[in-house]
């Protein structure tokens, strides 16, 4: 049987037209300043910086320490709700074509290294990481490390995330000479965090979303139930592995077709032999020949 | 047919809690503090405060 090639063209396009889209304010590209306008108040799926200039929506793990840190709310309904929403019915599909981030992670992927890295030791365990990143950094600093008036910082996005930086700290200082004028030790940190990550993507694929992303820590919790899934069809599976081989995130698609890990990329799909692989919105549990696979 | 019904149960739920989590955050006028904060350059994010 010939082997099949997968191709990311397809979603790379998608993920650039939906990164252009949610960042139209170009203006701010120009003139350094952040779009200010009534969307602001709607968050967008992924990870996207509200303050890169040309962000037209919030960062939803941005917003959400915003509110828990704030003086007023210590439990944020709108974005739990907006995280089952998006949950339910996209999960991980999110991180693998509607992040910005996601999309910088991909393309920095395909810079040639002397060696990448699949998977190695260990590579299971740091996966819980993002989750402890979650509780930690989104959660409970901002809600209990707070000033005299009740107010706590969104410590995720000022000591880890390097979206911020690329997305609203580069071009922010590049065209606003007052904020040049005031970089210190904190942005000195930010960086070296992003030239980390930087040369892990090199090497290894996603290392933000496998290891640190606390939205796709949120995300990955929907994939069994969202409405987006991928099904498997056990009658045509020949357990070639080819699926396993083509994934970026090191996982073994037949052993969990719909797991936490699975950012939804399609690879898996597009090198099955057989294709016994199929994804789509569905209502009932999505499985053709193994109904209880998912329980 | 008892996992498909459970599932569709589960996903019904999930979007009725989702919808009325969001409500109730709209009515406790949080979109506001989103905004506030999301209309701002987020110096913390920017790697400056």
């Amino acid at each position: 049987m010939a082997k099949k090639r997968y191709s990311d063209k397809r979603r790379h396009l998608g993920q650039g037209a939906w990164t252009a889209l949610t960042n139209a304010h170009f203006a701010g590209f120009v003139s350094g300043q952040i779009y200010t306008g009534p969307l602001k108040k709607a968050c967008v799926p992924g990870l996207n910086c509200y303050s890169c200039p040309g962000a037209l929506g919030a960062c939803p793990i941005g917003a959400l320490q915003a509110v828990i840190g704030s003086a007023e709310y210590k439990v944020s309904l709108y974005l739990m709700g907006f995280f089952v929403l998006v949950g339910t019915f996209l999960a991980r599909f999110v991180c693998g074509w509607l992040c910005p981030f996601g999309l910088i992670q991909d393309l920095l992927h395909k810079i040639p290294f002397v060696k990448k890295i699949h998977t190695f030791p260990g590579d299971k365990w740091l996966r819980y990481l993002k989750y402890i990143i979650l509780a930690v950094f989104v959660i409970i600093l901002p809600l209990t490390l707070v000033n005299v008036i009740g107010s706590g910082n969104p410590y995720f996005c000022k000591l880890i995330c390097p979206a911020g930086m690329i997305e609203g700290g580069w071009p922010l200082v590049a065209l606003n000479p007052e904020l040049r004028a005031t970089l210190g030790h904190l942005f000195i940190w930010k960086n070296v965090v992003l030239a980390l990550m930087v040369v892990a993507s090199i090497i290894l694929y996603r290392p933000f979303c496998k290891y640190l992303c606390p939205l796709g820590a949120i995300y990955g919790l929907f994939n069994k139930v969202s409405f987006y899934r991928y099904q498997l069809d056990d009658n045509r599976c020949i357990s070639c592995g080819q699926c396993r081989k083509a994934c970026g995130m090191a996982i073994d698609p037949v052993a969990d077709i719909n797991s936490p890990e699975c950012i939804r990329c399609g690879r898996c799909k597009q090198v099955c032999p057989t294709e016994a692989l199929s994804a789509g919105m569905k209502v009932g549990n999505g499985e053709k020949s193994n109904p209880d696979a998912l329980a | 047919m008892k996992s498909r019904l459970n599932d569709w149960y589960t996903r019904f739920l999930l979007v009725a809690l989702g919808m009325g989590l969001v409500l109730g955050g709209l009515m406790r006028n949080e979109a506001a503090t989103v905004f506030t904060k999301a209309s701002r350059i987020c110096l913390e994010c920017i790697g400056i405060g």
